[in-house]
Protein backbone atom coordinates (compact mmCIF):
# COMPACT_ATOMS: atom_id res chain seq x y z
CA UNK A 1 0.00 0.00 0.00
CA UNK A 2 3.04 2.39 0.75
CA UNK A 3 4.55 1.86 -2.17
CA UNK A 4 1.02 2.23 -4.40
CA UNK A 5 0.45 5.71 -2.69
CA UNK A 6 4.21 7.03 -3.17
CA UNK A 7 3.24 5.82 -7.07
CA UNK A 8 0.56 7.52 -6.92
CA UNK A 9 1.98 10.70 -5.41
CA UNK A 10 4.82 10.15 -8.24
CA UNK A 11 2.62 9.91 -10.97
CA UNK A 12 0.15 13.36 -9.34
CA UNK A 13 3.27 15.83 -9.52
CA UNK A 14 4.19 14.40 -12.77
CA UNK A 15 0.64 15.27 -14.13
CA UNK A 16 0.65 18.23 -12.10
CA UNK A 17 3.95 19.25 -14.00
CA UNK A 18 2.67 18.72 -17.24
CA UNK A 19 -0.19 20.52 -16.88
CA UNK A 20 1.71 23.22 -14.91
CA UNK A 21 4.33 23.33 -17.84
CA UNK A 22 1.86 23.65 -20.76
CA UNK A 23 0.02 26.18 -18.92
CA UNK A 24 2.94 28.07 -18.69
CA UNK A 25 3.11 27.59 -22.25
CA UNK A 26 0.04 28.92 -23.09
CA UNK A 27 0.45 31.61 -20.85
CA UNK A 28 3.39 32.37 -22.77
CA UNK A 29 2.39 32.55 -26.49
CA UNK A 30 -0.62 34.43 -25.76
CA UNK A 31 1.30 37.05 -23.71
CA UNK A 32 3.50 37.59 -26.82
CA UNK A 33 0.60 37.45 -29.02
CA UNK A 34 -0.90 40.35 -26.94
CA UNK A 35 2.30 42.14 -26.63
CA UNK A 36 1.73 45.60 -27.53
CA UNK A 37 5.01 46.94 -28.20
CA UNK A 38 5.29 43.41 -30.90
CA UNK A 39 5.27 45.67 -33.84
CA UNK A 40 7.89 48.23 -32.25
CA UNK A 41 10.35 45.89 -31.80
CA UNK A 42 9.74 44.09 -35.18
CA UNK A 43 10.07 47.10 -37.34
CA UNK A 44 13.52 48.28 -35.31
CA UNK A 45 15.08 45.29 -37.34
CA UNK A 46 18.58 44.22 -36.47
CA UNK A 47 20.20 47.96 -37.10
CA UNK A 48 21.80 47.84 -33.76
CA UNK A 49 23.46 50.92 -32.46
CA UNK A 50 25.60 48.49 -30.16
CA UNK A 51 27.82 47.66 -33.33
CA UNK A 52 29.91 50.91 -32.56
CA UNK A 53 30.45 49.65 -29.21
CA UNK A 54 31.97 46.70 -30.21
CA UNK A 55 33.73 47.89 -32.73
CA UNK A 56 35.40 50.05 -29.91
CA UNK A 57 35.91 47.37 -27.52
CA UNK A 58 37.68 45.61 -30.58
CA UNK A 59 40.09 48.17 -30.72
CA UNK A 60 40.56 48.63 -26.65
CA UNK A 61 41.67 44.52 -26.47
CA UNK A 62 43.84 45.27 -29.49
CA UNK A 63 45.60 48.64 -27.94
CA UNK A 64 48.68 48.98 -25.47
CA UNK A 65 47.47 49.50 -22.18
CA UNK A 66 50.31 51.71 -19.94
CA UNK A 67 52.61 48.48 -19.55
CA UNK A 68 52.87 48.26 -23.53
CA UNK A 69 50.78 45.10 -23.50
CA UNK A 70 47.51 44.29 -25.14
CA UNK A 71 44.54 42.83 -23.55
CA UNK A 72 44.73 40.45 -26.79
CA UNK A 73 48.41 39.24 -26.06
CA UNK A 74 47.72 38.70 -22.35
CA UNK A 75 44.40 37.92 -21.15
CA UNK A 76 42.61 34.28 -20.59
CA UNK A 77 38.90 34.44 -20.72
CA UNK A 78 38.85 30.82 -19.54
CA UNK A 79 39.87 29.27 -23.13
CA UNK A 80 43.57 30.46 -23.18
CA UNK A 81 45.20 33.40 -23.47
CA UNK A 82 43.18 35.97 -26.63
CA UNK A 83 41.34 33.28 -27.49
CA UNK A 84 37.47 35.57 -27.48
CA UNK A 85 35.59 32.93 -29.88
CA UNK A 86 32.65 31.34 -27.35
CA UNK A 87 34.59 32.56 -23.82
CA UNK A 88 31.28 34.19 -22.84
CA UNK A 89 29.17 31.18 -23.20
CA UNK A 90 31.02 29.31 -20.57
CA UNK A 91 31.46 32.30 -18.32
CA UNK A 92 30.91 32.84 -15.39
CA UNK A 93 33.39 30.35 -14.27
CA UNK A 94 36.52 29.55 -11.54
CA UNK A 95 40.05 31.28 -12.33
CA UNK A 96 42.60 29.66 -10.93
CA UNK A 97 44.73 32.35 -10.86
CA UNK A 98 42.87 34.18 -8.98
CA UNK A 99 41.29 31.75 -7.29
CA UNK A 100 37.77 33.55 -8.00
CA UNK A 101 34.87 32.69 -9.89
CA UNK A 102 34.56 35.85 -12.61
CA UNK A 103 31.90 37.07 -14.48
CA UNK A 104 33.29 38.69 -17.94
CA UNK A 105 33.48 42.33 -16.51
CA UNK A 106 35.55 41.44 -13.38
CA UNK A 107 38.01 39.03 -15.54
CA UNK A 108 38.07 42.22 -17.94
CA UNK A 109 39.21 44.16 -15.01
CA UNK A 110 41.39 41.75 -13.56
CA UNK A 111 43.22 41.35 -16.87
CA UNK A 112 43.71 45.42 -17.44
CA UNK A 113 44.63 45.88 -13.75
CA UNK A 114 47.59 43.43 -14.57
CA UNK A 115 48.64 45.80 -17.68
CA UNK A 116 48.72 48.75 -15.18
CA UNK A 117 45.65 49.91 -16.18
CA UNK A 118 44.02 52.72 -13.75
CA UNK A 119 40.94 49.93 -12.69
CA UNK A 120 39.68 52.17 -9.72
CA UNK A 121 39.21 55.27 -12.39
CA UNK A 122 37.42 52.44 -14.94
CA UNK A 123 35.20 50.79 -12.14
CA UNK A 124 34.35 54.11 -10.96
CA UNK A 125 33.01 54.95 -14.52
CA UNK A 126 31.40 51.30 -15.53
CA UNK A 127 28.24 52.87 -16.60
CA UNK A 128 29.48 55.39 -18.48
CA UNK A 129 27.62 58.89 -18.01
CA UNK A 130 26.33 59.79 -21.12
CA UNK A 131 29.24 58.07 -22.95
CA UNK A 132 30.25 54.91 -22.70
CA UNK A 133 32.51 53.31 -20.41
CA UNK A 134 35.68 51.39 -21.94
CA UNK A 135 34.38 48.42 -19.66
CA UNK A 136 31.00 48.87 -21.36
CA UNK A 137 32.68 49.07 -24.61
CA UNK A 138 34.98 45.93 -24.20
CA UNK A 139 31.88 43.76 -22.59
CA UNK A 140 30.28 44.84 -25.91
CA UNK A 141 32.81 43.53 -28.48
CA UNK A 142 33.68 40.14 -26.26
CA UNK A 143 30.21 39.02 -25.80
CA UNK A 144 29.56 39.58 -29.57
CA UNK A 145 32.37 37.49 -30.00
CA UNK A 146 29.79 34.55 -28.67
CA UNK A 147 27.07 35.55 -30.97
CA UNK A 148 25.00 32.21 -31.77
CA UNK A 149 26.98 30.26 -29.07
CA UNK A 150 24.79 28.63 -26.87
CA UNK A 151 25.34 28.95 -22.97
CA UNK A 152 27.65 26.21 -21.28
CA UNK A 153 28.46 27.49 -17.86
CA UNK A 154 30.01 24.19 -16.46
CA UNK A 155 29.38 24.50 -12.35
CA UNK A 156 32.34 21.74 -12.28
CA UNK A 157 34.34 23.64 -9.98
CA UNK A 158 32.50 23.70 -6.31
CA UNK A 159 33.31 27.41 -6.22
CA UNK A 160 31.14 27.15 -9.43
CA UNK A 161 28.71 25.32 -7.42
CA UNK A 162 29.01 27.68 -4.77
CA UNK A 163 28.34 31.10 -6.38
CA UNK A 164 25.44 29.17 -8.10
CA UNK A 165 23.91 28.64 -5.20
CA UNK A 166 24.16 31.94 -3.30
CA UNK A 167 23.03 33.69 -6.53
CA UNK A 168 20.04 31.23 -6.65
CA UNK A 169 19.48 32.59 -2.41
CA UNK A 170 19.92 36.09 -3.41
CA UNK A 171 17.30 35.73 -6.16
CA UNK A 172 15.05 34.50 -3.69
CA UNK A 173 15.84 36.84 -0.62
CA UNK A 174 13.42 39.86 0.21
CA UNK A 175 15.03 42.51 1.88
CA UNK A 176 14.74 46.46 1.78
CA UNK A 177 11.78 48.84 2.48
CA UNK A 178 9.25 47.36 -0.43
CA UNK A 179 10.06 43.76 1.37
CA UNK A 180 11.00 42.57 -2.39
CA UNK A 181 13.17 39.74 -4.01
CA UNK A 182 14.11 39.66 -7.67
CA UNK A 183 11.69 36.83 -7.93
CA UNK A 184 8.97 38.78 -6.85
CA UNK A 185 8.78 40.43 -10.42
CA UNK A 186 11.00 37.59 -12.29
CA UNK A 187 9.04 34.34 -11.07
CA UNK A 188 5.52 34.22 -12.37
CA UNK A 189 4.58 34.19 -16.22
CA UNK A 190 3.06 36.80 -17.77
CA UNK A 191 3.97 39.60 -15.35
CA UNK A 192 4.59 42.89 -16.54
CA UNK A 193 4.88 46.58 -15.47
CA UNK A 194 3.24 49.32 -17.76
CA UNK A 195 4.05 47.27 -21.12
CA UNK A 196 6.62 45.60 -20.79
CA UNK A 197 6.43 41.96 -19.96
CA UNK A 198 8.90 41.01 -17.37
CA UNK A 199 10.76 37.90 -17.96
CA UNK A 200 10.24 34.95 -15.75
CA UNK A 201 14.12 34.06 -14.71
CA UNK A 202 12.61 30.82 -13.01
CA UNK A 203 12.10 29.03 -16.23
CA UNK A 204 14.62 28.18 -18.54
CA UNK A 205 12.96 29.59 -21.51
CA UNK A 206 12.31 33.26 -19.31
CA UNK A 207 16.14 33.12 -18.69
CA UNK A 208 17.32 32.04 -21.85
CA UNK A 209 15.25 34.47 -23.31
CA UNK A 210 16.75 37.38 -20.98
CA UNK A 211 20.21 36.03 -20.42
CA UNK A 212 21.36 35.54 -24.30
CA UNK A 213 20.09 39.36 -25.48
CA UNK A 214 22.07 41.04 -22.63
CA UNK A 215 23.95 43.05 -22.87
CA UNK A 216 22.20 45.48 -24.80
CA UNK A 217 22.34 48.78 -26.32
CA UNK A 218 20.07 50.38 -23.96
CA UNK A 219 17.40 53.15 -26.13
CA UNK A 220 16.08 55.04 -23.37
CA UNK A 221 19.99 55.65 -22.70
CA UNK A 222 21.63 55.77 -26.08
CA UNK A 223 24.42 53.44 -24.78
CA UNK A 224 25.25 49.50 -24.45
CA UNK A 225 24.82 48.59 -21.06
CA UNK A 226 25.91 45.32 -18.90
CA UNK A 227 24.25 42.58 -17.34
CA UNK A 228 25.99 43.33 -14.62
CA UNK A 229 24.37 47.38 -14.92
CA UNK A 230 20.95 45.70 -15.71
CA UNK A 231 21.57 43.88 -12.05
CA UNK A 232 22.44 46.95 -10.35
CA UNK A 233 19.47 49.03 -11.72
CA UNK A 234 16.83 45.84 -10.07
CA UNK A 235 18.69 46.29 -7.03
CA UNK A 236 18.06 50.27 -6.69
CA UNK A 237 14.53 49.72 -7.81
CA UNK A 238 14.62 47.08 -4.96
CA UNK A 239 15.94 49.44 -2.37
CA UNK A 240 18.56 47.25 -1.64
CA UNK A 241 22.19 48.71 -0.91
CA UNK A 242 24.10 49.14 -3.81
CA UNK A 243 25.41 45.92 -6.26
CA UNK A 244 29.05 46.22 -5.70
CA UNK A 245 30.34 46.56 -9.14
CA UNK A 246 32.40 43.19 -9.65
CA UNK A 247 31.31 41.96 -6.12
CA UNK A 248 31.02 38.36 -5.05
CA UNK A 249 27.19 38.99 -5.04
CA UNK A 250 26.97 40.06 -8.34
CA UNK A 251 29.03 37.45 -9.98
CA UNK A 252 26.94 35.14 -8.01
CA UNK A 253 23.61 36.21 -9.43
CA UNK A 254 25.08 36.43 -12.91
CA UNK A 255 26.02 32.62 -12.39
CA UNK A 256 22.53 31.85 -11.27
CA UNK A 257 21.36 33.62 -14.36
CA UNK A 258 23.74 32.12 -16.83
CA UNK A 259 23.33 28.73 -15.48
CA UNK A 260 19.56 29.00 -15.79
CA UNK A 261 19.90 30.14 -19.52
CA UNK A 262 21.90 26.76 -20.01
CA UNK A 263 21.66 25.88 -23.85
CA UNK A 264 20.44 29.00 -24.83
CA UNK A 265 21.65 30.90 -27.96
CA UNK A 266 23.69 34.02 -27.08
CA UNK A 267 22.22 36.85 -29.56
CA UNK A 268 23.75 39.82 -27.65
CA UNK A 269 24.36 42.60 -27.59
CA UNK A 270 20.90 42.70 -28.25
CA UNK A 271 18.51 45.70 -28.82
CA UNK A 272 15.80 47.30 -25.43
CA UNK A 273 13.47 49.67 -24.80
CA UNK B 1 -32.24 71.60 -29.65
CA UNK B 2 -32.75 71.43 -33.44
CA UNK B 3 -31.47 74.94 -33.93
CA UNK B 4 -27.99 73.54 -32.14
CA UNK B 5 -27.96 70.77 -34.86
CA UNK B 6 -29.08 72.71 -38.08
CA UNK B 7 -25.95 75.16 -36.88
CA UNK B 8 -24.14 71.64 -36.63
CA UNK B 9 -24.66 71.04 -40.18
CA UNK B 10 -24.48 74.27 -41.69
CA UNK B 11 -21.11 74.62 -40.38
CA UNK B 12 -20.54 70.69 -41.35
CA UNK B 13 -21.59 72.28 -45.27
CA UNK B 14 -19.77 75.40 -44.54
CA UNK B 15 -16.41 73.31 -43.94
CA UNK B 16 -17.07 71.41 -46.97
CA UNK B 17 -17.51 74.67 -49.46
CA UNK B 18 -14.09 76.21 -47.65
CA UNK B 19 -12.44 73.01 -48.40
CA UNK B 20 -13.22 73.51 -52.08
CA UNK B 21 -12.14 77.03 -51.94
CA UNK B 22 -8.57 75.81 -50.63
CA UNK B 23 -8.64 73.64 -53.44
CA UNK B 24 -8.72 76.00 -56.27
CA UNK B 25 -6.78 78.49 -54.19
CA UNK B 26 -3.37 76.16 -54.07
CA UNK B 27 -3.28 76.42 -57.92
CA UNK B 28 -1.41 79.57 -58.18
CA UNK B 29 0.82 79.16 -55.37
CA UNK B 30 1.49 75.79 -56.73
CA UNK B 31 2.94 77.63 -59.94
CA UNK B 32 4.98 79.74 -57.79
CA UNK B 33 6.39 76.69 -56.12
CA UNK B 34 7.42 75.52 -58.90
CA UNK B 35 8.88 78.37 -59.99
CA UNK B 36 11.24 79.23 -57.14
CA UNK B 37 12.77 76.20 -55.44
CA UNK B 38 14.08 76.67 -52.26
CA UNK B 39 17.44 78.52 -52.17
CA UNK B 40 20.41 76.61 -50.66
CA UNK B 41 20.49 79.23 -47.51
CA UNK B 42 16.96 78.16 -46.93
CA UNK B 43 17.19 74.57 -46.08
CA UNK B 44 17.16 75.32 -42.81
CA UNK B 45 14.09 77.61 -42.52
CA UNK B 46 11.39 74.58 -42.38
CA UNK B 47 13.07 73.29 -39.29
CA UNK B 48 12.05 76.93 -37.65
CA UNK B 49 8.32 75.90 -38.23
CA UNK B 50 6.35 74.55 -35.46
CA UNK B 51 2.84 73.24 -37.20
CA UNK B 52 2.67 71.54 -40.31
CA UNK B 53 0.93 74.67 -42.05
CA UNK B 54 4.31 76.95 -41.27
CA UNK B 55 6.07 73.57 -42.36
CA UNK B 56 4.48 73.41 -45.90
CA UNK B 57 4.77 76.97 -46.03
CA UNK B 58 8.32 77.19 -44.97
CA UNK B 59 8.82 74.47 -48.54
CA UNK B 60 6.81 77.01 -50.73
CA UNK B 61 3.99 75.41 -50.42
CA UNK B 62 0.15 76.63 -49.33
CA UNK B 63 -1.37 73.59 -48.07
CA UNK B 64 -1.62 70.02 -48.19
CA UNK B 65 -4.41 66.97 -49.20
CA UNK B 66 -4.83 63.70 -47.37
CA UNK B 67 -3.61 60.79 -49.76
CA UNK B 68 -4.26 57.71 -49.82
CA UNK B 69 -1.19 56.71 -52.18
CA UNK B 70 1.14 57.74 -49.03
CA UNK B 71 2.16 54.74 -46.78
CA UNK B 72 3.37 55.75 -43.45
CA UNK B 73 4.64 52.59 -41.32
CA UNK B 74 5.52 53.56 -37.68
CA UNK B 75 4.25 51.32 -34.73
CA UNK B 76 1.04 51.81 -32.87
CA UNK B 77 2.71 51.84 -29.80
CA UNK B 78 6.46 53.02 -29.26
CA UNK B 79 7.90 51.80 -26.11
CA UNK B 80 10.38 54.27 -26.23
CA UNK B 81 9.92 58.03 -28.00
CA UNK B 82 13.79 58.35 -28.47
CA UNK B 83 13.72 55.83 -31.03
CA UNK B 84 10.80 55.56 -32.94
CA UNK B 85 10.91 53.58 -36.66
CA UNK B 86 9.13 55.21 -39.31
CA UNK B 87 8.97 54.26 -42.77
CA UNK B 88 7.26 56.02 -45.87
CA UNK B 89 6.24 54.79 -49.57
CA UNK B 90 4.80 57.40 -51.85
CA UNK B 91 3.12 55.73 -54.40
CA UNK B 92 2.37 59.41 -56.14
CA UNK B 93 4.17 60.25 -59.90
CA UNK B 94 6.68 63.07 -59.50
CA UNK B 95 7.54 62.59 -55.77
CA UNK B 96 10.88 64.73 -55.04
CA UNK B 97 10.62 65.47 -51.05
CA UNK B 98 9.29 63.20 -48.48
CA UNK B 99 9.33 64.91 -44.62
CA UNK B 100 8.36 63.78 -41.25
CA UNK B 101 6.58 66.07 -39.40
CA UNK B 102 5.53 66.20 -35.44
CA UNK B 103 3.78 68.90 -34.21
CA UNK B 104 4.02 68.01 -30.50
CA UNK B 105 7.88 67.97 -31.01
CA UNK B 106 9.76 71.57 -30.23
CA UNK B 107 10.30 71.32 -34.00
CA UNK B 108 7.89 70.47 -36.25
CA UNK B 109 10.14 68.89 -38.84
CA UNK B 110 12.26 66.16 -38.14
CA UNK B 111 13.61 65.56 -41.21
CA UNK B 112 13.36 66.11 -45.30
CA UNK B 113 14.87 63.95 -47.81
CA UNK B 114 15.37 65.24 -51.49
CA UNK B 115 14.38 62.30 -53.96
CA UNK B 116 15.85 62.33 -57.26
CA UNK B 117 14.91 61.14 -60.28
CA UNK B 118 15.86 57.00 -60.25
CA UNK B 119 15.34 56.69 -56.18
CA UNK B 120 12.95 55.37 -54.89
CA UNK B 121 10.19 57.02 -53.09
CA UNK B 122 10.57 55.28 -50.13
CA UNK B 123 12.74 56.12 -46.78
CA UNK B 124 13.56 54.27 -43.71
CA UNK B 125 14.59 56.15 -40.71
CA UNK B 126 14.26 56.49 -36.44
CA UNK B 127 12.83 59.58 -35.43
CA UNK B 128 11.90 61.52 -31.44
CA UNK B 129 8.88 61.66 -30.85
CA UNK B 130 8.17 64.07 -27.61
CA UNK B 131 4.51 62.52 -26.73
CA UNK B 132 1.62 60.76 -28.37
CA UNK B 133 0.70 62.49 -31.48
CA UNK B 134 -0.14 62.49 -35.04
CA UNK B 135 3.32 61.75 -36.76
CA UNK B 136 2.75 63.14 -40.73
CA UNK B 137 4.06 62.05 -43.95
CA UNK B 138 4.55 64.49 -46.07
CA UNK B 139 5.16 64.58 -49.77
CA UNK B 140 5.68 66.85 -52.26
CA UNK B 141 5.50 66.03 -55.98
CA UNK B 142 5.28 68.08 -59.61
CA UNK B 143 1.03 68.91 -58.48
CA UNK B 144 1.61 70.09 -54.96
CA UNK B 145 2.03 68.69 -51.28
CA UNK B 146 0.25 65.61 -49.87
CA UNK B 147 0.48 63.84 -46.60
CA UNK B 148 -0.92 60.42 -44.40
CA UNK B 149 -0.51 60.98 -40.77
CA UNK B 150 -0.74 57.66 -38.32
CA UNK B 151 -0.82 58.06 -34.69
CA UNK B 152 1.89 56.93 -32.36
CA UNK B 153 1.29 56.29 -28.60
CA UNK B 154 4.41 56.79 -26.71
CA UNK B 155 4.84 55.11 -23.59
CA UNK B 156 7.69 54.24 -21.21
CA UNK B 157 8.01 50.20 -20.94
CA UNK B 158 8.77 48.68 -17.19
CA UNK B 159 10.70 50.19 -14.66
CA UNK B 160 13.64 53.11 -14.57
CA UNK B 161 16.58 53.03 -16.50
CA UNK C 1 36.11 62.25 -34.64
CA UNK C 2 33.40 60.26 -35.22
CA UNK C 3 33.58 56.17 -35.34
CA UNK C 4 33.39 55.08 -39.21
CA UNK C 5 29.42 54.58 -40.67
CA UNK C 6 27.79 51.22 -41.07
CA UNK C 7 26.88 50.72 -44.55
CA UNK C 8 25.85 48.11 -46.16
CA UNK C 9 24.30 48.37 -50.11
CA UNK C 10 22.50 44.87 -51.26
CA UNK C 11 21.35 44.47 -54.98
CA UNK C 12 18.15 43.25 -55.39
CA UNK C 13 17.16 42.81 -59.25
CA UNK C 14 17.60 46.13 -60.52
CA UNK C 15 17.12 47.80 -57.10
CA UNK C 16 19.98 48.92 -54.97
CA UNK C 17 19.11 48.86 -51.41
CA UNK C 18 21.48 51.06 -48.97
CA UNK C 19 20.88 50.44 -45.33
CA UNK C 20 23.28 52.91 -42.55
CA UNK C 21 24.11 53.65 -39.03
CA UNK C 22 25.77 56.59 -38.12
CA UNK C 23 27.38 57.31 -34.93
CA UNK C 24 26.14 60.58 -33.56
CA UNK C 25 24.92 62.19 -30.41
CA UNK C 26 22.33 64.06 -31.90
CA UNK C 27 21.69 66.07 -29.27
CA UNK C 28 19.02 68.67 -29.26
CA UNK C 29 20.03 71.28 -26.80
CA UNK C 30 16.99 70.67 -24.68
CA UNK C 31 18.49 68.12 -22.53
CA UNK C 32 20.22 67.83 -19.23
CA UNK C 33 23.63 66.16 -18.78
CA UNK C 34 24.27 65.17 -15.10
CA UNK C 35 25.97 68.49 -13.89
CA UNK C 36 22.41 69.62 -14.61
CA UNK C 37 23.40 72.01 -17.44
CA UNK C 38 21.34 72.34 -20.80
CA UNK C 39 23.81 69.65 -23.60
CA UNK C 40 24.62 72.01 -26.30
CA UNK C 41 22.49 71.14 -29.57
CA UNK C 42 24.34 68.91 -31.90
CA UNK C 43 23.10 66.96 -34.66
CA UNK C 44 23.83 66.12 -38.15
CA UNK C 45 21.97 68.60 -40.38
CA UNK C 46 22.57 67.03 -44.26
CA UNK C 47 23.26 63.61 -45.55
CA UNK C 48 24.28 63.33 -49.08
CA UNK C 49 24.27 59.70 -50.28
CA UNK C 50 26.17 59.40 -53.82
CA UNK C 51 26.42 56.13 -56.35
CA UNK C 52 29.88 56.44 -58.19
CA UNK C 53 29.40 60.25 -57.84
CA UNK C 54 25.83 60.78 -58.58
CA UNK C 55 23.86 61.85 -55.99
CA UNK C 56 20.90 59.44 -55.53
CA UNK C 57 19.55 60.97 -51.92
CA UNK C 58 20.07 64.42 -49.84
CA UNK C 59 18.38 64.90 -46.73
CA UNK C 60 17.82 67.83 -44.32
CA UNK C 61 18.00 66.56 -40.65
CA UNK C 62 16.84 68.54 -37.01
CA UNK C 63 17.69 67.52 -33.72
CA UNK C 64 14.63 65.10 -33.60
CA UNK C 65 16.19 62.54 -35.77
CA UNK C 66 17.28 59.35 -32.79
CA UNK C 67 20.73 59.08 -31.65
CA UNK C 68 22.68 56.84 -33.43
CA UNK C 69 20.93 57.46 -36.76
CA UNK C 70 19.46 55.22 -38.92
CA UNK C 71 18.70 55.63 -42.64
CA UNK C 72 17.64 53.13 -45.56
CA UNK C 73 17.17 54.05 -49.42
CA UNK C 74 16.44 52.38 -52.42
CA UNK C 75 18.02 53.55 -55.51
CA UNK C 76 17.60 52.25 -59.13
CA UNK C 77 20.98 52.52 -61.65
CA UNK C 78 23.87 50.92 -59.60
CA UNK C 79 25.61 47.54 -60.29
CA UNK C 80 27.59 44.87 -57.98
CA UNK C 81 30.98 46.69 -57.42
CA UNK C 82 29.59 50.16 -57.49
CA UNK C 83 30.84 52.62 -55.07
CA UNK C 84 28.10 53.79 -52.55
CA UNK C 85 29.16 57.09 -50.70
CA UNK C 86 27.69 58.89 -47.58
CA UNK C 87 28.20 62.09 -45.95
CA UNK C 88 26.85 64.00 -43.30
CA UNK C 89 27.62 67.27 -42.06
CA UNK C 90 26.53 68.32 -38.72
CA UNK C 91 25.57 71.21 -36.69
CA UNK C 92 29.43 71.94 -35.26
CA UNK C 93 30.84 71.96 -38.84
CA UNK C 94 31.76 68.26 -38.33
CA UNK C 95 32.09 65.93 -41.28
CA UNK C 96 32.05 62.41 -42.76
CA UNK C 97 32.28 60.98 -45.71
CA UNK C 98 32.49 56.58 -45.90
CA UNK C 99 31.85 54.44 -48.65
CA UNK C 100 31.25 50.77 -49.42
CA UNK C 101 31.09 48.30 -52.32
CA UNK C 102 27.59 47.49 -53.54
CA UNK C 103 27.91 43.59 -52.89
Amino acid sequence: MAIGNRGWALWLSALLAIAGGSLAAIGWSQDSAQDPVAEYRAMMGDDNPAVFAEDRGKELWNTAQAGGKTLAATCDLGLGVGKTRGAYAALPRYFKDTGKVQDLEARVVTCLSRLGADTATLVGKRFGDGSESELESLTAYLVEQSRGVPMAVALSHPQERKAYDLGKAIFYYRAGTHDFSCATCHSQAGKRIRLQMLPDLATPEGARAAYTTWPAYRISQGEVRTMEWRLADCFRQQRLPELEYGSPAAVALTMFLAKSADGGVLAAPGLKR
Amino acid sequence: MTVDRRKFLGLTGGGGVLALCAGTGLLPRLAAALTSPLAAGDTRKPFEASTLDAVIKAFGGAASQASGDIDLRAPEIAENGAVVPIEITSKLPGTKLIAIVSEKNPHALSAAFHIPEGTEAWISTRVKIAETSNVVALVQTDKGFFHAERLVKVTLGGCGG
Amino acid sequence: MADPMKIRAALNGDVVEVKALMAHPMETGLRKGSDGKLVPAHYIETVKVACNGREVLSADWGPAVSKNPFLALRFKGGKAGDKVSITWTDSAGESRTDEVAIG
